[in-house]
């Protein structure tokens, strides 16, 4: 056992490191537009706005992160003190020196030309809507969020996770005002928002400080409890574990079904954008999460089941105008989905796996260009789309596009099928073999596994519940455009999927409400609707930083996380001493046994 | 038992190998059929194999498939000069580096940004050799900051995990790149200033009708190719590269440092779509946020179709994709009566990516690439 030596000798090189990384992204940030952009939405109001929380944050996570010191087995770590506030101060400083340089350089220079975010207003920004504040003041504010970040280390666990709860408690009540606004009316409830909110967003000071405290409060008080509750659900036996599952599952439908009544357009709107995208992650979750066939090209199924939708409804349709009823037709769009996954996964299924990931994205494009094409012009409309799609005739009720509540209803009901077609597809033999594949598909094949109409499967199923959004979304909108239909949006479901947990049912949930509902589709607004273009911006870096830190997701599926944490899995067992029977082999000999 | 069980096996071909047989016959007769009908209408606009599909045929003179010829293999060259990037790359580390084309984008930024503050000061067109020197440093030197920057933020801490979340990573890299661009200059598309006289002017050179600009475009291209081939194969960092390529860990047992010959192949492919952006951006003259996306995915089309790993492979696949995705669509679509050609350019692409996959998925010559990557 060695004992770090103890000095106050700060080390230099890591405070530069760290401040100087801390000082290119306030720049970034600035540079980029966010403080500009996000100023509108107010959190607290009219102090703190979620421009400034932008930049605000950066130099606490900095801070934090500068000071905190990797703690090695078998190391005696010294307890942290002075020097580590110092290292977090200091790294906050640098990072505020170069948003102060910025403003200095904004203010004397003019290079608006390239930079389009060197104005004006992100020097008005910058100076809190001051005119001549001193623009040192940034290394102040840098330093004490520093300080207060290397802080952190310093205070018992408990009061750091009340105080993180406090705090994201406010930051979500501000994100979800426009809904609670939109609920309230639902369930009178007016007075609360009004107590809560300020007229022109954001919350009142007061509450929000005793509502931070209340829960930070809380969850110091209940520590754990929580952890305590799941891992007891996890403990349970198989039969009562079943029990608990559907009562929760009932008091979740019930929700469902309930809710939407006392909701309102914006709300229900909201919810059906979540819904379409969480019905083609749970899509995509089946043939990247389970089967592991990185498809890119996801979007295209989307595309076929919206298009068919349109051919065979419209009266408006350019060639062949049947004018079949909505669910008449999703026969055809569930026969045709189906085709073109065959189509699709046929040529593609014994490629390398990044090989598939192109070509699938070539189909996706190839499937959009042909779409738009005057060659198909006069199936399709080309650029001008299909107009006309009439809304849902259920012999009972009518739903039109513009009826937010019955699409709601509408997609809800498919994402339950869609659920359990995947919850019920995991533990089947399929469900199996395609895990298998994922692992390691030579392995799978020489179990036995008939490999090539496993994936063949998993593409057929994919494309058929992303089919079905395209179903709803073409009598939603009403028409149907091939540029709806971009790339783009197979990366972001892809980025659902990846965030929420590849693999994970109630992961994908997690994933689609977080993005989708917060951060909104790549046309659908979500709640943050200040983000704008931005948010696609910060779809990718949530994608890096997934794949970088914690690449089973949010709500990992357990045995994903063993297939990615291999190495790590292999030597705990190793350091425990039990090599021969780790959990690896375990999951191996399960699914050998197929 | 067994016996029976193999002579089972053998008689009976999937159903998905029947599919993908009358597919590559149908795609066969598609490409064949479509070409006699154009040798049909070349010979006479009139003949009835040239009216059977498309009853306006009229043929193309001489000058017009120059013409396409042209400009399909200026279009080529730049994805030649990516695709070296995504053929070293996938030698290497044996993963698609989706960012790849943003790097491609970033080059052609720099490069306006910098050509126009010289065209504000009068410098580009008093002193163009010049400024295009300096332009081309800067954004060739931008590019490879850039492309080392990815490897060492993105790539580098997952060396060693399952082959996908490297190429799930560069997708997200790509996502961030654009949308960075697009937040810090602007969404709009932006010009390139306008070239001197005797650079735009059309020259004649060997019966072929080719402005000065496409001209500047080879030679760099060739001068950049002759570069990059004397390093790989005529210096000692272009030996370890190789070795590097060959295999990772008996490289660092010969004392090859890996990381940096890492670091350096990115560099390189970096410098090597930093020419292109550049190029690029003299050649089309406007450049946007979203301009790396589709030179980039046709690219590793042309990486794929020359072979990947190979970087003469890469250059030929380039040139090769160009002039079928320029030529293609007069030569078999048009015939074949399908309206507005022009707009199945991309598609035509894509399609040439999946018959290479399928027919010879190795490329047309060859992949190099170390044995456990070819799995």
């Amino acid at each position: 056992m060695t004992t770090l030596p103890s000095s106050l000798l700060l080390d230099w090189k890591r405070i530069f490191k760290w401040g100087s990384i801390c000082a290119a992204a306030l720049l970034f940030v600035s540079l980029v537009g966010m403080p500009i952009k996000l100023d509108p939405k107010s959190i607290i109001s009219p102090l703190l706005s979620l421009g400034y929380v932008s930049l605000l944050w950066l130099p606490l996570i900095f801070g934090y992160v500068a000071s905190s010191r990797v703690v090695l087995e078998g190391v005696e770590t010294r307890k942290p003190g002075l020097p580590d506030l110092l290292t977090g101060v200091l790294t906050g400083t640098i990072g505020g020196a170069g948003l102060t340089l910025l403003m200095l350089g904004i203010e004397n220079f003019d290079i608006r030309d390239p930079l389009i975010n060197w104005s004006p207003q992100l020097l008005e920004v910058l100076a809190f809507g001051a005119r001549d504040l001193n623009s040192a003041v940034w290394i102040g504010i840098g330093g004490a969020l520093g300080l207060v970040g290397a802080g952190l280390h310093l205070i018992p666990e408990n009061l750091r996770r009340g105080a993180s709860y406090g705090f994201f408690t406010v930051l979500a009540l501000a994100i979800f005002e426009p809904a609670l606004d939109d609920m309230s009316e639902g369930f009178r409830l007016e007075w609360l928002v009004e107590l809560i909110f300020e007229k022109r967003g954001g919350l009142k000071l007061w509450p929000a400080i005793i509502l931070a405290l209340l829960i930070g409060l809380i969850s110091v008080v209940t520590k754990g409890k929580a952890k305590n509750a799941v891992a007891q659900y996890r403990e349970q036996e198989k039969s009562q574990k079943k029990k608990t599952s559907v009562v929760l599952f009932g008091i979740v439908a019930a929700l469902g079904i309930v809710l939407p009544i006392f909701m309102g357009t914006y709300v229900n709107s909201l919810l059906a954008n979540v819904g379409i995208f969480l019905l083609l992650a749970l899509g995509l979750n089946i043939v990247v999460g389970l089967a592991g066939i990185l498809d890119l090209g996801y979007v295209a199924f989307f595309a076929v089941g919206a298009y068919t939708t349109a051919v065979l409804t419209s009266e408006l349709s350019p060639f062949f105008a049947p004018g079949m009823t909505w669910v008449l037709s999703l026969v055809f769009v569930i026969i045709l989905a189906a085709l073109t996954g065959l189509f699709i996964g046929a040529p593609v299924i014994r490629m390398r796996g990044d090989y598939l990931a192109i070509v699938t994205l070539g189909f996706g494009e190839i499937i959009r260009l042909l779409f738009l094409s005057d060659f198909l012009k006069p199936y399709f409309g080309g650029a001008q789309g299909i107009l006309g799609v009439p809304g849902i005739d259920l012999g009972v009720v009518y739903i039109s596009g513009t009826d937010t509540r019955g699409i709601f209803y509408l997609v809800l009901f498919f994402c339950a099928i869609a659920v359990y077609v995947s919850w019920r597809l995991q533990a089947s033999r399929l469900g199996r073999s395609w895990m298998a594949i994922r692992e390691d598909e030579q392995v799978a094949e020489a179990m036995g596994i008939n490999t090539v109409n496993s994936k063949l499967m998993a593409f057929v199923v994919g494309a058929v519940l992303a089919s079905f959004a395209g179903a709803i979304m073409a009598a939603r909108v009403g028409s149907v455009f091939p540029n709806s239909f971009m790339i783009l949006i197979s990366i972001v479901i892809l980025v659902v999927v990846i965030v929420g947990g590849m693999g994970s049912i109630p992961g994908v949930f997690v994933g689609a409400f977080v993005l989708i509902g917060v951060l909104g589709g790549p046309k659908q607004p979500g709640l943050l609707q200040e983000f704008g273009s931005l948010k696609l911006l910060v779809y990718g870096m949530l994608l890096v930083y997934m794949m970088l830190q914690k690449p089973e997701g949010l709500v990992p599926s357990a045995r994903r996380t063993q297939e990615l944490h291999q190495e790590e899995f292999l030597q705990d067992a190793w350091l425990k001493g039990t090599d021969d029977e780790d959990e690896e082999q375990t999951v191996a000999g399960e699914e050998a046994q197929i | 038992m067994a016996a029976t069980v193999e002579g089972k096996s053998k008689r009976r071909t999937p159903l998905v190998d029947r599919f993908l047989f009358v597919v590559k016959v149908l795609l066969i007769g598609l490409v064949t059929i479509g070409f006699l009908a154009f040798i049909a209408q070349q010979i006479s606009p009139d003949n009835w194999f040239a009216k059977w599909r498309n009853p306006g045929a009229t043929g193309l003179s001489g000058d017009q498939i120059k013409g396409l010829v042209i400009s399909g293999l200026s279009q080529g060259v730049f994805y030649g000069l990516i695709a070296l990037g995504y053929s070293m790359v996938y030698g290497v580390l044996g993963f698609i580096n989706f960012a790849h084309g943003e790097v491609f984008m970033v080059s052609a930024y720099t490069g306006y940004i910098a050509a126009n503050k010289f065209a504000a000061n009068g410098m580009w067109e008093s002193n163009f050799a010049l400024c295009l020197l300096i332009v081309l440093l800067l954004s060739v030197m931008v590019s490879t900051v850039t492309a080392v920057l990815t490897e060492r933020i993105a790539y580098r801490p997952l060396r060693n995990s399952p082959r996908l979340i490297p190429l799930i990573t560069s997708i997200g890299v790509s996502f961030v790149l654009q949308n960075a661009v697009l937040g810090i200059f602007g969404p709009g598309t932006q010009g390139y200033p306008q070239l001197p006289e005797w650079l735009a002017k059309q020259r004649s050179i060997l019966t072929f009708e080719i402005s000065g600009i496409k001209i500047l475009v080879f030679l760099v291209t060739i001068v950049s190719m002759t570069g990059l081939w004397y390093l790989v194969e005529r210096t000692k960092t272009g030996k370890a590269m190789r070795a590097v390529a060959e295999d990772k860990e008996i490289a660092s047992l010969m004392g090859i440092n890996v990381n940096r010959i890492i670091v350096t192949t990115f560099a390189v492919g970096g410098a090597m779509a930093g020419v292109a952006g550049v190029m690029f951006g003299l050649l089309f003259r406007a450049v946007n946020p979203m301009t790396g996306f589709l030179p980039g995915i046709k690219a590793f089309t042309a990486a794929v179709v020359g072979g990947i790993g190979n970087l003469g492979g890469a250059m030929s696949g380039g040139l090769a994709l160009g002039s079928a995705e320029s030529i293609a669509p007069q030569l078999i679509l048009e015939p074949l009566g399908v309206p507005g050609v022009t707009q199945l350019k991309d598609a035509v692409a894509f399609t040439v990516l999946v018959m290479v996959l399928l027919f010879k998925p190795s490329g047309l010559f060859g992949e190099r690439l170390s044995q456990e990557d070819r799995a």
